[in-house]
């Protein structure tokens, strides 16, 4: 079983990343998530944000977050990239790849990696508006739907 | 010599200290709770204890933890990332 976990300030290059996925030859499911910088929220548009990001704490999260994925949904692979730093509208924030014997582990896998990142690694988003104000995102709403 | 704790802000809390980090003298006993409320009444932070979790040391723990002198520190506000 593989890891790759990371907090980059580079661009994340999701065909790049495509390529160099290993191959475990008793893998025949693979499933990836990327999250996109989108330009509203809450009904504000939004022009671009900033991620900062406690990156000692937040790779060791993401890290155990993984591991749990793994075990529990029998992946051999799990990678996990998440940006900080200025992102435009667009623009690749989060990418997530499992692979794993069956599709249905690797949707969930890839599923859970994803929603226990967002609810527990130290990474905080603030958003710049149109109307030229902007705040530190609070959302305690589940989005999970 | 007097103890020291390091504190590092992140994101609203940063915004609202005016710092990313900074050296609080530590008093025997006190616990990551206490500092924080102490902060939070100097600079006003828009949270409250319950609404953030603790960090010692680049590790989750609870509001509890007793300091030691050379600890780091961290306060950290509701996440949002992804």
């Amino acid at each position: 079983m593989t890891i790759d976990i990371a907090i980059l300030d580079r661009p994340l290059i999701a065909d790049e990343l495509r390529r160099t996925l290993p191959l475990i030859p008793d893998c025949g499911g693979y499933v990836s998530f990327e999250g996109h910088i989108r330009n509203i929220n809450h009904g504000k548009g939004v022009l671009r944000l900033e991620y900062e990001t406690y990156d000692a704490l937040a790779v060791k999260e993401l890290g155990r977050i993984a591991a749990e994925a793994a075990e529990r949904f029998r992946l051999k692979f799990v990678r996990a990239l998440h940006r900080k730093g200025r992102l435009e509208i667009g623009e690749p924030a989060v990418i997530v790849q499992v692979l794993s014997r069956h599709r249905g582990e690797a949707f969930d896998g890839c599923r859970y990696v994803i929603d226990e990142l967002k609810a527990r690694v130290p990474i905080w988003k603030k958003e710049f508006y149109d109307d030229g104000t902007s705040s530190w995102t609070q959302c305690h709403h589940d989005h999970k739907g | 010599m007097k103890s020291t704790v390091g504190i590092r802000y992140f994101a609203v809390l940063r915004d609202a200290a005016g710092k990313a980090s900074e050296d609080i003298p530590l008093e025997a006993g006190q616990s990551a709770g206490q500092l924080f409320t102490m902060l939070a009444e100097r600079y006003e932070f828009p949270l409250t204890q319950a609404d953030v979790r603790f960090a010692v040391n680049d590790e989750f723990t609870s509001k509890d933890h007793i300091l030691n002198g050379g600890d780091t520190l961290v306060f950290i506000p509701p996440v949002s990332g992804g």
